[in-house]
């Protein structure tokens, strides 16, 4: 499965740049970043090259870290390449706690990642159905 | 059975004056009104009491014939006992004074107290107690680390510590490194500070590169400054060590008031010699055991300054029940607060130590936080600022959202006043040493 590191900002200005400075410094490359806002903070969620190193970066300078567990779901870049899969998450009444998406190859590959309660679960099913999971070394080498 | 941090696991329990300090409680209570008697007739040579107390109808010690008969006496207040510098509350002749101790006057006018020889004898007597009551006997190296002069903690502990018979270093306090080099050569075993210099001491050891199996430090007794018991904790980890709590304050002499037996569960105060109450700061009622409120005390054998019901203006609340250690002498729990910080929030009386005590329960968050008033109208707005705790961050937004809103219920719980918790960075709050601005009242007047 595929590493996403999580991150605990303040909600207000500069708090974002902070950490992609540090991302810059260690020559660290972004993926895919969404943030969840509340009116207090954001949790920065990100795919980046090399989690574990991003990791250790962050939290010495005291930041709120984690490295989780995400499904990263191999789609084809075309209309209805993510309707077939949330048919499969419609159908097992599967609910969605969070969910992005990001283009690695205009016109013919994407990946959908999302977020679970059962991830083991849904994962197994995902592969039944025929559909590629991307692990850390898919995805960065990518 | 209990765990002690110490190398050597030492059970005894020890006492400086084992009858008087487990005495049974209605003997003590007996002895307190005998001795109220002394003290109120000690008082009523003040000008000051004696137009008080003659208001009241009390011309004599005598008029005091029950606990009843105390509590019609008002309190006396700190601004009270400024108002009359420099010898207002004097009660003997000077010639009698062998010594006299000042508060530092750093907000206003000093407070003054005189003591005879008697009563400086009665205050080594006291801290005596303390000290071997954690577990000090004559065998210690003593190192006391605390101010003398004026500041009453330094000649107070050292007083004592020479009536138990320790070897007393009368370091005072800096010079951290010189210390550091006594404790080394003299073997001390206990010593006597303030937490944050403790704090100090830990990190020159720690920079210096000493080992601390090349130190003989077994315990410290730390007051002076409020603390946490995770202050404690730490402290205790550290240095390998058992950590003692003290209280007292200048009114009352100084240190020698409330100290930790080796249970470490709460301070005994000395009921023989000071009347302990505990009052609701507002009400002026005094409350039963294990209420929280504000300490007041009355000076038993005081000879140079007698004081009647003092407010502290420290907030605690005194344990219901006996200690295991045998002690009479009922406890408090280490200060939680000033009434000075008492907030009004839509018209309920919140003090921040009863924030900060729902704060201390999640270690999700860590221990700075910061409490923001501001109104809209009538309406007072409550948000209490708190820091994410790094290590036990786990990523997810829905833990953090369940996170807020426990803390807001529980505090909600505590205060009744419905509060917006806010989540913050760690290290992004005022740190917590010294007088860090916890409260931010930004409520205009209407």
């Amino acid at each position: 499965m595929a590493k996403e590191l999580n991150v605990f900002i303040d909600n207000k200005p500069g708090r974002l740049k902070a950490i992609t400075g540090l991302l810059k410094e260690k020559k660290i490359n972004l993926r895919a970043l969404t943030i969840q806002v509340r009116e207090d903070f954001g949790l920065i969620k990100t795919i980046v090259d090399k989690p574990n190193e991003a990791y250790m970066t962050i939290s010495d300078k005291g930041f709120a870290c984690a490295l989780k567990e995400i499904l990263a779901i191999l789609i084809d870049d075309s209309p209805g390449g993510l309707d077939d899969i949330l048919d499969i998450f419609a159908e097992n009444n599967i609910n969605i706690n969070d969910s992005y998406a990001f283009i690695i190859d205009s016109g013919n590959k994407a990946v959908y990642c999302v977020e679970v309660v059962d991830i083991e679960k849904v994962k197994a099913l995902l592969e039944k159905n025929g559909f590629k999971l991307l692990d850390d070394q898919d995805l960065y080498g990518l | 059975m209990m765990i002690l941090n110490n190398k050597e696991l030492d059970l005894e329990i020890n006492y400086f004056d084992k009858k008087n300090e487990t005495l049974d409680r209605e003997y003590l209570e007996k002895l307190q009104l005998t001795k109220l008697v002394k003290t109120v007739d000690q008082a009523l040579k003040i000008e000051f009491y004696k137009k008080r107390l003659n208001g009241i109808g009390i011309k004599s010690g005598r008029d005091i014939k029950s606990f009843e008969d105390f509590k019609k006496i008002p309190f006396t207040s700190k601004d009270e006992l400024r108002s009359s510098y420099p010898k207002g509350f004097l009660s003997v002749d000077m010639d009698d004074v062998i010594r006299l101790h000042t508060s530092s006057g750093t907000t206003g006018v000093p407070t003054v107290i005189y003591h005879t020889r008697n009563d400086i004898e009665n205050w080594a007597f006291l801290t005596a107690r303390c000290m071997m009551a954690a577990g000090a006997t004559k065998k210690d190296i003593f190192q006391n680390m605390t101010g003398y002069g004026l500041f009453t903690g330094g000649l107070g502990m050292h007083y004592g510590a020479e009536k138990i018979g320790m070897t007393v270093i009368p370091a005072g306090s800096g010079n951290t490194k010189r210390q550091i080099q006594m404790m080394k050569d003299f073997k001390t075993t206990v010593v006597h500070a303030t937490p944050s210099y403790m704090l100090h001491i830990y990190d020159i050891i720690v920079e210096e590169g000493i080992n601390l199996s090349e130190l003989s430090l077994k315990r410290a007794f730390l007051g002076a400054e409020p603390y946490g018991e995770q202050t404690r904790k730490k402290l205790e980890d550290l240095l390998k060590i058992d950590v003692y709590n003290s209280y007292g304050l200048s009114e009352m002499n100084g240190p020698g008031v409330s100290f930790e037996c080796i249970y470490k569960n709460g301070m005994h105060t000395w009921e023989d010699f000071f009347i302990l109450e505990i009052i609701d700061p507002v009400t002026g009622k005094v409350l039963e055991d294990g209420k929280q409120g504000e300490i007041v005390f009355t000076t038993l054998d005081r000879e140079a300054t007698p004081i009647l019901r003092y407010r502290t203006k420290d907030l605690t609340h005194v344990y219901k029940g006996r200690c295991e250690c045998g002690r009479v002498h009922r406890r408090i729990s280490r200060i939680t607060g000033r009434t000075d910080d008492m907030l009004i929030i839509n018209g309920a009386n919140v003090f921040p130590s009863q924030i900060e005590e729902v704060i201390m329960k999640y270690p999700e968050v860590g221990t700075n936080y910061q409490i923001f008033l501001t109104n809209k109208g009538a309406l007072d707005k409550l948000t209490v600022k708190v820091e994410i705790y790094s290590k036990m961050f786990k990523g997810e937004i829905s833990e953090l959202d369940s996170l807020k809103k426990r803390i807001a219920d529980h505090i909600k719980s505590a205060i009744i006043v419905n509060p917006t918790v806010e989540l913050h960075e760690p290290g992004s709050l005022p740190v917590s040493e010294g007088k860090a601005k916890r409260v931010i009242d930004e409520r205009s007047k209407l």
